[in-house]
């Protein structure tokens, strides 16, 4: 009890009314570990034992088989699926770089405390507050060459004729369609956050490096930059985990078309789960995706840390 | 008269960076003042060759949105006139309305599901936070780290054996299923959010009430509980938006009774294909309670957003 | 102590005799697409309401999710549903999961004779397996994929004449794929009032449906069978014939030559946008817009016309569309349900359902000498019927629909390889489906 007491000294927890500490702990902690291992871990033990049988969800009343390591084997052997696979790096990669540039310096903009900062700013946040699956709807129209707002405002800034290309139907075109509009959803996320950092850096080091007669420049890169980094980095993690995962915005604006080029593994992933119901095939699938996902992350959050002890 | 500071920027840098913002700010607009727009024009209008930018305002999109509409025989119309306005706007399609549409209801449920989980997902994260600040609790990292990885998982990994446990249990399409869902996937982010800031506040405070012959119970909710205001309504935030607008689990596991909005709207259908202006309404009411919660609470979004991860 | 007992019979008596009331006034819901056609149910249930005294409720699923939405529904064994307008490929599943009751038997009871229906919806909507008298559903709405032609335009006799030069005959309905292509490319591009308009549009979509219920009118026409009809799991050779290869080539060429620029993805809904907003002089789709599109301000009355799909020089066939009304087994109102069908067969209530723009697939309704010019659309309706082929309606479609899906998008739209390569991989695709169903 005294150990588990910590941080208050044993004689003060020994005049505490009611529950002791320990007590206290466990009860604050309990319902949170109860969810997450109801919610999380139990369905996600679930999916690794039925991804070695063939069970379909839709037919309840086939007998199961235990297949083995045969549902991995079809996936890993699966060209198909590493095309997906590609278009998602494709998809993260550009998102990721984009939302960092725009984020960034916007931030850094907003940072010069202008006046109408404050207004701009909440401004910017709206499109995050919209749902990923309105938004993809609605710009299907917005990129309709003959009716949608994307292509005149494109047509009215490049003086094309705005029938002449279409976003979502080119199949050079349509992987950068929805990098477009999920950063147009998501900068403003990264930027919240990189504020975040650049007003968490006192002015008083500024004001040191201006004594020592340090550039403008080099402030930035020796200053701004480092110390803005962890939170930039954080804010990658964050993005990148929710773009893995992302498919409504995508099945949405193009549905994985034109052909497979923007059939991202989330939406090739939902398409077996829930339309073909392989089930015992769709989870060794998800499996495969979690793995991926959790070892890249752990990578990458050791990274992080190092950067924030530096 | 100049204020002379070694940090403060220029006027003109001022300036630069405002037209910039500004310009950012104007380009992130146009695709909401088209939903907007979009919400105020006829049908017609709406799908304009080439699109519209004047256009006379029309409610048909707002009365589309709350209303089923069917075709008649003209008889019936003949010899049933419309009674009030928004029957009128229907009745220049040649339609008639049949009932109200399920939008309110779907609209009611989010609003159920969405706050009922935010609630709760800040609620059992600012006791979990309390809990890993304040006590040594064993493998407390390890914990944590367990804690902000079920982050990772995709939805659709889980959503099959959520699909069938939630069959089993009676849980599938009721709200109580979903608010239990979306605390689930939002506690992560709130606990580790609300830990940063639970520690920041000085331990002392609690130790002084604590010889003061506070109960801990007390001591967490008279001193901590104020304390951390900034940090729980900057995590309602962004548990909000995230249950608000979900999308994967909602159009996956429920249907008739359950169901959010965000299934709902990309699929309301007019007259033959897509009803955009009903669309696009409900979408703009659809933004205005989160819109409305994160302007309340603007001024803790900042510090919020820091995670609580990354401490100066 | 005696009277508590007393109480509790007498309140038990009441409650038993409530629940007998309710089981005369049940709840009924039904459930379908989000389209025009369940509107009109709405309005036309409230005759069965008031006849019955039965409470119905609807819920409607737009066509995007409809599939995914339903069958999930169907396969957890939801009881939302009592009464199912499930779509025709979904019948094998109905059958074989259990998912629907077999009407047979409620049928005799109840005189209804499918010698009363058009004889494709029956094929299509009710029968699991095809061609045997087992029947799953009454066939509630019959559609086809047909054609919307600008009548305005054909019309106009500086078109007329110019098309005239151009290919030696008159501007008017197309006798064949070809023909058809021919005036899409004709008014591809073409400045009509002051905007460049397009040829047609057509079936693209790529997230559930939609481009293999449009190619499949090219497919059919060319030559293309499901399998071999002798054997109907020997694909081989039918699917991937000569013949469905250009097939699939034809349908290429009209989206490249002929179809507005971004209409890659585009099914039903965008159709009409496209059609409504004057963009394209031809659309095809299915029958179920033509009420609102007669209806429609700017393209309605006699600027429209109608016309079956055209022959291919390996048949003349029309994808078939359309639905049955089932009864779920695991609605707790099966009773209510049976009887809702049993009032939806009715000749007046289905010569109602058709004057509210419900297509009728009663035989009295279609076969009256007043149907064919009932509507200007309504003998196009009948030719079209009389021409359907569907998709698979095996357990597994879903499974089939979504390889068709890929391929075939794959090489119309993003134009990768070659149409003979796409087929072969639908057929290298679809045995692995049966294989994995035990059917081969």
């Amino acid at each position: 009890m005294d150990r588990a007491a910590g941080a208050t000294p044993p004689n003060l927890a020994r005049r505490v009314r009611g529950l002791s500490d320990r007590a206290i702990a466990w009860i604050f902690v309990a319902p949170t570990i109860f969810l997450l291992l109801a919610i999380n871990i139990f369905p996600l033990v679930w999916t690794i034992r039925l991804s070695f049988t063939n069970f379909r969800a839709n037919r309840p009343n086939a007998d199961v088989k235990w297949i083995g390591l045969r549902n991995y084997e079809r996936i890993l052997t699966d060209s198909d699926i590493w095309l997906t696979m590609q278009a998602t790096a494709h998809f993260l990669i550009w998102t990721i770089f984009f939302q960092v540039l725009l984020g960034f310096a916007l931030a850094w903009l907003i940072n010069r405390k202008f006046r109408g900062n404050d207004l701009w700013t909440s401004i910017i946040v709206l499109p995050m507050m919209l749902s990923p699956a309105v938004v993809g709807n609605f710009w299907t129209f917005l990129y309709q060459p003959q009716i949608g707002l994307f292509n005149y405002a494109i047509a009215f800034l490049t003086g094309t004729d705005p029938t002449s290309f279409t976003m979502i139907g080119d199949v050079a075109l349509a992987p950068w369609s929805i990098v477009i509009v999920d950063t147009w959803m998501w900068t403003p996320f990264v930027m919240l956050i990189c504020l975040a950092g650049l007003r968490s850096i006192p002015d008083s080091i500024y004001e040191a490096a201006e004594c020592d007669r340090a550039s403008k420049w080099r402030q930035f890169w020796t200053i701004t930059v480092p110390l803005v980094l962890p939170f930039l980095m954080l804010a990658v993690l964050f993005r990148g985990i929710e773009n893995f995962k992302m498919f409504d915005l995508v099945v949405q604006l193009t549905g994985g078309g034109p052909g497979s080029t923007t059939e991202l593994t989330s939406v090739n992933l939902k398409r077996e789960a829930f339309e073909k119901w392989r089930t015992g095939y769709a989870s060794a699938y998800a499996v495969i995706l979690f793995v991926t996902v959790f070892g890249l992350a752990s990578i990458y959050v050791k990274a992080l840390n190092r950067v924030k002890e530096r | 008269m100049k204020v002379i500071s070694l940090t403060e920027p220029s006027n003109l840098q001022k300036w630069i960076a405002g037209v910039l913002v500004g310009g950012y700010a104007l380009i992130t607009l146009l695709p909401l003042l088209w939903i907007l727009a979009t919400g105020f024009k006829t049908s017609e209008d709406s799908i304009a060759y080439p699109p519209k930018l004047l256009f006379e305002p029309s409610l048909e999109g707002y009365v589309n949105l709350f209303t089923t509409q069917t075709r008649q025989t003209q008889d019936f119309l003949d010899a049933n006139p419309p009674e009030n306005w928004y029957e009128k706007i229907v009745r220049n399609k040649g339609m008639v309305i049949a009932g109200p549409s399920r939008y309110g209801e779907r609209f009611m449920n989010s609003v159920i599901i969405g706050f009922g989980s935010t609630f709760l997902s800040v609620f059992l994260g600012t006791l979990a936070a309390y809990a890993f600040s304040r006590f040594r609790i064993p493998l407390k990292d390890d914990l944590l780290f367990f804690i902000l990885s079920t982050r990772m998982m995709p939805p659709i990994a889980v959503a099959i054996p959520i699909f069938l446990m939630f069959r089993s249990l009676g849980l599938s399409d009721t709200h109580a299923g979903m608010i239990l869902l979306y605390t689930a996937v939002n506690l992560s982010l709130s606990v580790w959010l609300l830990k940063g800031f639970i520690d920041e506040i000085p331990p002392e405070y609690e130790e002084a009430a604590l010889i003061d012959g506070y109960t801990r119970f007390q001591a967490f909710y008279k001193v901590v509980l104020p304390q951390a205001t900034t940090g729980i309504a900057s995590t309602a935030i962004f548990c909000l938006i995230f249950a608000w607008n979900e999308y994967a689990f909602a159009v996956l596991l429920t249907s008739g009774t359950a169901q959010t909005a965000p299934p709902f709207i990309p699929t309301i259908i007019g007259v033959g294909g897509q009803d955009w202006p009903a669309v696009a309404a409900g979408a703009t009411i659809f933004l205005v309670p989160v819109m409305v919660f994160t302007i309340l609470l603007r001024k803790h979004l900042l510090r919020g957003i820091t995670f609580g991860a990354v401490r100066k | 102590m005696k009277k508590t007992h007393q109480l509790t019979a007498v309140a038990l008596t009441a409650a038993s005799a409530v629940a007998g009331a309710t089981a005369q006034a049940d709840d009924l819901t039904l459930c379908w697409a989000a389209w025009d056609p369940a509107n009109a149910l709405i309005e036309l249930s409230k005759d069965f309401e008031a006849a019955s005294g039965h409470n119905m409720s609807f819920e409607f699923v737009p066509w995007p999710n409809f599939a995914d939405r339903m069958l999930n529904e169907l396969n957890s064994g939801g009881k939302l549903c009592d009464l199912m307008i499930g779509d025709s490929q979904w019948i094998g599943l109905g059958a074989e999961a259990g998912h629907y009751v077999q009407l047979n038997d409620f049928f005799d009871a109840e005189g209804i004779s499918m010698d009363d229906f058009i004889p494709a919806t029956v094929t299509g909507y009710s029968e699991w397996p095809k061609g045997t008298p087992n029947y799953w559903a009454l066939p509630a709405f019959g559609d086809v994929v047909g054609w919307t032609y600008r009548k305005d335009w054909f019309e106009r006799p500086e078109l007329q004449a110019e098309f005239m030069d151009a290919h030696g005959r008159e501007l008017a309905v197309p006798q064949s794929l070809e023909e058809l292509k021919d005036i899409a490319e004709f008014f591809q591009g073409r400045e009509i009032d002051g905007t460049t308009v397009y040829g047609a549009a057509i079936y693209t979509e790529r997230g559930s449906e939609g481009i293999t219920m449009g190619v499949t009118n090219a497919l059919y026409n060319y030559g293309f069978e499901y399998g071999n009809p002798e054997n109907a799991y020997e694909l081989e050779g039918f699917v991937n014939s000569s013949e469905a290869a250009a097939g699939l080539e034809f349908y290429k060429a009209l989206y490249d030559c002929c179809t507005p620029p971004g209409s890659s993805d585009w099914y039903m809904s965008e159709n009409i946008d496209a059609y409504k907003s004057g963009q394209v002089a031809l659309q095809m789709n299915f029958a179920f817009i033509w009420p609102g599109v007669h209806a429609d301000a700017n393209v309605g009355g006699e600027r429209s016309g109608y016309f079956p799909n055209p022959a291919g020089p390996g048949g003349h066939f029309a994808q078939l569309g359309g639905q049955g009304i089932s009864v779920v087994s695991y609605s707790d109102s099966q009773g209510a349900g049976l009887e809702y069908i049993k009032w939806f067969a009715q000749p007046e209530v289905q010569a109602r359902w058709w004057e509210l723009g419900g297509y009728s697939a009663l035989r009295a309704v279609v076969e009256d000498p007043g149907f064919a010019t009932s509507q200007p659309y309504a003998q196009t309706f009948l030719d079209s019927m009389a021409i359907v082929k569907d998709f698979w309606a095996e357990p597994a479609y879903a499974s089939l629909l979504l390889a068709m899906q890929d391929h075939v998008h794959k090489y119309v739209v993003a134009g990768e390889g070659t149409a003979q390569e796409a087929l072969d991989a639908l057929v290298e695709d679809w045995v692995e489906v049966f294989e994995d169903e035990g059917k081969l």
